[in-house]
């Protein structure tokens, strides 16, 4: 996929905290780029799927963070709302290189 | 001679008749045993626990060798019967071996269903039944990584969860939608998949398995829709059917199990059946309660007694999944003809629901906290009239009567009739009594002489308690108390201890130390632990900013929208023309969507973007304005009336006493947001009495009054004492707040901590004992010179600015 991706870069990965969440301001919404405590980075559009909660806002643990307004858990990975919750935030890619974080436009 | 009995099923339900029987009339008879598995007889229940690495295969034996040496029974392992002559009254052993009986005794229990999929004979498909399915799982799991469960019931996920404590990657199968759907509703059932999930499981639900794919091994297993996933070990767990094939093949009546009457005979009045293998008024069963009950009538049968009938059994469920509590009895679901009285508290994960009919219980589910499923479930079984508690019964037995202090007043306010031991029958009384006649002092005397708690363990907690009431302060184990979270086994006042004695000082260390199990927490521990060091170590604990909620880590509540709102302190509830300005200003200049005036007298601005706080709050500090931390679990207000200054009923400066109040509480940190208020006289303007801490003023000086509440569940104050001076009422409400700071658990207001500890207790603290009432004070001043610093201004000035830029802005 990584042929059609346009990368952009957006930042070092020290930029974001551990176990926390830095947001890329864009017109058609905001997204959140997270970073784990194994020192992964996810990005997800940042807007809950229960009532819009902005995800970057949340407490980060393992791979999933807690939504700051009804403790909803996304997972990271896929997006989606860990069960019995249902919905699921639009993932984009990211990847790391010598340290700078590129994110990708194009959901998937 | 003797007359000859032989027990076809050396199970729980066969020996269990047999113990019975033997209390009853040990001569009677010739007593001999087959059974097909090579052990003695252990107890099949504690299976999960061995899986779990929670206990040992010695450990789970219930009748050793000896036993059965003792008593006179012969006992042959490892032997299984094929047939049953039953004209000439003998059993014929798989190996040609035969014996007659005078009587005869069917105990075969269950077999597991198989699901008839190609590839359910493969090597590494298993059951789970018996010891031998046990030790295939663990060697498994010693070896392999990834087991799928098929089936989410109760036995799934005991396997489920044991095999994960053994190290392996699990997935549960499920085919309905929700977990355990004969036992909970879907709230209860989402739950319990949450916290699983929690714990590391994962879920596939609706899935249809359509094969068990391998050469020789199981390598994996595919679904309906096309998908599949990879597996070293799969265990069926999807239903279990009633072993009666020998009794059927021999010509006894049989249904959808052996079917007998109230006295547990077959159609064949010679011979008997109990346990899972039978059928006795159209149902079968699948737990031990039953099992027993029916063993106690049979044996009374068996020993020509001829009294006692079994009638069937009301039963209830448990999960054996160390952390988590559920209970669920009778009908949950109800129809159009039932009523539903349900209790949520999502925060602290617990969840009730009762269906009624006529004033009458007709099922119940828990979730989180079961200690009142044995009380509901006796108002079930009694179908007791509820019509006089109905208020109530939601907050359980203990909120009947006075506030309630725990487990041991629970189990206190128990009726002597009351069941404590559900797969045993064991009532309270019973308890009580071996407890006060034989002058028993632990747990395993107490299992030793009345059976309770040695089946399946959920009831151990109750048995505690009661123990601990009974001989009072001569039992000293802490009575099973709930962990923190689904993270760990530790209880809030374990790991405060532990920060406290093991001096840990970061929310790491405390996982660390305290082995956490999942890596870095959840969101509802790590801000409690972060709580817990902070309050313990001021000076030198770490705050951990990722491990605030968002309101603490921005200093600005959250709104829905996700935009946030600024609410500056108001000292005591006065103001300023100046401030007012200041306010003003910020909100032209910020177009603030609305202003608002809180109920804890101070002016909101509503709608900001994050990005603008930190410059709102620059503008705000520079008119001398500070933080109200309206967003925090911490001081917010201290309101007040205008007292002796203006009012003609006034008897003190009530709102100078306010002030001096906030000015040596804000900043603090507390469990929960803690509020204040000073009245100038008992007509109470500034509402005092719903507030954590409120003083109302009296000629005589000012009356202290703490644990109200004004919020979801409103609760007047209780009055904690009378004091002269202002310098009084500020070392008292010092020690109050750090009495609170440090004991009750984290997101616990100080109404149901009251609650819980007791007022009594509070009093003794820092009414009688003055020692103690300066000693508290002084920690939480010598706290506050730590936290007095205003954080908006501190971030006004740039600290923690990451926070409120973005990364990045794409145009
Ligand atoms: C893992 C697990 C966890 C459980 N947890 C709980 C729980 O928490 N609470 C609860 O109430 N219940 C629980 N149960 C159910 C409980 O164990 C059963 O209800 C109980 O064991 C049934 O007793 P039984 O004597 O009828 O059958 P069993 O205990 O199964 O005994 C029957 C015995 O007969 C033997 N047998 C069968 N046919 C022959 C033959 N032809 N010749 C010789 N021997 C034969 C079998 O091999 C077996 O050993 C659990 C069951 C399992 C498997
Ligand atoms: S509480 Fe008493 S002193 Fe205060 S305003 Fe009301 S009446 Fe006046
Ligand atoms: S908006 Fe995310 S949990 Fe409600």
């Amino acid at each position: 996929m990584s042929e059609q991706n346009n990368w952009i870069e957006i930042g070092k990965l020290d930029d974001i905290p551990v176990l926390g969440a830095r947001v890329v301001n864009r017109e058609e919404g905001d997204i959140a780029i997270f970073r784990t405590a194994d020192n992964e980075v996810f990005a997800l559009h940042d807007h809950c799927p229960h009532k819009g909660g902005p995800l970057s806002q949340g407490i980060v643990h393992g791979h999933k963070v807690s939504c700051p307004l009804h403790d909803w858990k996304i997972s990271l990975e896929t997006g989606v709302a860990v069960a019995p919750d249902e919905g699921c935030a639009a993932r984009f890619p990211v990847r790391v290189e010598d340290g700078v974080v590129y994110l990708s436009l194009s959901s998937d | 001679m003797k007359e000859r009995l032989i027990v076809i099923g050396n199970g729980m339900a066969g020996i269990r008749t047999l113990e019975e029987l033997l209390k009853l009339d040990a001569d009677r008879y010739d007593i001999t045993v087959f059974g097909d598995e090579p052990y003695g007889n252990y107890n099949r229940i504690m299976l999960s626990p061995v899986l779990a690495g929670e206990k040992t295969i010695d450990e789970i034996m219930l009748n050793d060798d000896a036993w059965y040496q003792d008593n006179g029974v012969t006992l042959n392992k490892g032997k299984r019967i094929a047939s049953i002559n039953r004209s000439k009254r003998e059993v014929i052993a798989e190996d040609g071996s035969s014996l007659t009986y005078d009587r005869l005794l069917i105990a075969t229990g269950s077999t597991p269903f198989i699901l008839p999929i190609p590839g359910n004979d493969l090597d590494g498909v298993v059951s789970f039944r018996d010891i031998s399915d046990v030790d295939q799982m663990l060697a498994v799991a010693d070896k392999s990584k990834h087991a799928v469960v098929i089936g989410g019931g109760l036995l799934g996920l005991e396997a489920a969860n044991g095999l994960m404590e053994q190290g392996m990657n699990v997935t549960v199968v499920h085919l309905p939608e929700t977990l355990m759907e004969r036992q909970l509703d879907t709230v209860a059932a989402g739950m319990l998949q949450q916290s699983l999930e929690e714990r590391g499981l994962h879920f596939l639900m609706q899935a249809q398995t359509e094969s068990i794919t391998g050469k020789d091994r199981v390598e994996g297993v595919r679904f309906k829709d096309g998908s599949g996933i990879s597996a070293d070990l799969v265990v069926m767990a999807v239903g279990i059917r009633p072993n009666y094939t020998l009794a059927s093949e021999s010509g006894i009546h049989c249904e959808r199990g052996v079917v007998v009457n109230d006295t547990l005979q077959t159609f064949d009045p010679s011979i008997y059946a109990v346990g899972e293998c039978v059928q006795h008024r159209g149902e079968v069963y699948g737990l031990v309660a039953p099992l027993f009950e029916m063993a106690k009538v049979c044996a009374n049968h068996l020993a020509h007694h001829g009294i006692g009938r079994y009638e069937g059994s009301v039963t209830s469920t448990k999960l054996k999944v160390t952390g988590i509590d559920l209970f669920s009895a009778g009908d949950f679901i109800g129809d159009e003809n039932t009523e539903e009285l349900v209790f949520q508290d999502a925060a602290r994960g617990v969840y009730r629901k009762l269906v009624v009919q006529d004033n009458k219980i007709k099922g119940a589910v828990m979730y989180g906290d079961t200690i009142d499923g044995t009380w509901y479930f006796d108002l079930l079984r009694d179908q007791t009239d509820i019509s006089d508690i109905r208020q109530h019964l939601l907050f359980g037995q203990a909120h009947l009567g006075d506030s309630g202090h725990g487990d041991e007043n629970r189990v206190a306010a128990l009726s002597d009739d009351a069941e404590i031991c559900g797969c045993n029958g064991v009532c309270k009384g019973d308890i009580v009594k071996a407890i006060t006649e034989k002058k028993l002092f632990t747990l395993e005397d107490v299992r030793a002489h009345t059976k309770a708690s040695s089946s399946c363990g959920s009831c151990t907690g109750l048995v505690e308690a009661l123990l601990s009431h009974t001989v009072g302060g001569d039992y000293s184990t802490a009575p099973h108390l709930k962990p923190m979270c689904g993270c760990t086994e530790h209880t809030h006042d374990g790991v405060r201890a532990a920060i406290k004695d093991q001096q840990l000082k970061s929310v790491r260390a405390v996982m660390d130390t305290l082995e956490w199990d999942s890596e870095d927490g959840c969101s509802k521990c790590r801000p409690t632990l972060n709580y817990y060091v902070f309050c313990q170590w001021p000076d030198a604990g770490s705050d951990d900013n990722q491990s605030r909620f968002i309101n603490e880590r921005v200093h600005a509540n959250i709104q829905k929208d996700a935009t946030f709102s600024v609410i500056p302190r108001m000292w005591g509830g006065g103001t300023t023309p100046d401030e007012l300005r200041a306010i003003a200003d910020v909100a032209d200049k910020f177009k603030v969507k609305t202003v608002h005036v809180t109920g804890g007298q101070r002016i909101g601005l509503y709608g900001l973007k994050k990005e603008e706080l930190p410059e709102i709050w620059g503008d705000l500090s520079k008119a001398g304005m500070v933080s109200g931390h309206a967003y925090g679990k911490a001081l917010r207000t201290v309101k007040t009336c205008v007292g002796k200054e203006w009012c003609r009923f006034g008897t003190q400066d009530s709102t100078k006493m306010g002030v001096a109040l906030e000015k040596m509480t804000w900043g603090s940190w507390t469990p929960h947001k803690y509020k204040m208020a000073v009245s100038g006289c008992p007509r109470n303007c500034a509402e005092a009495t719903i507030k954590d801490l409120g003083v109302v003023c009296v000629d005589s000086g000012y009356e202290l009054h703490i644990g109200g509440n004004g919020g979801i569940k409103v609760r007047v104050t209780d009055f904690l004492c009378a004091v002269k001076t202002e310098a009084e009422v500020l070392e008292y409400a010092a020690a109050f707040m750090q009495i609170y700071r440090e004991q009750a658990h984290y997101l616990e207001r100080t109404a149901p901590w009251i609650e819980r500890v007791g007022l009594n207790y509070v009093k003794e603290q820092i009414v009688d004992d003055n020692d103690n009432r300066k000693a508290l004070a002084e920690r939480f001043l010598f706290a506050q010179t730590f936290v007095q610093d205003d954080p908006w201004k501190e971030r006004a000035e740039g600290t923690d600015r990451h926070e409120f830029e973005p990364i990045k802005t794409i145009s």
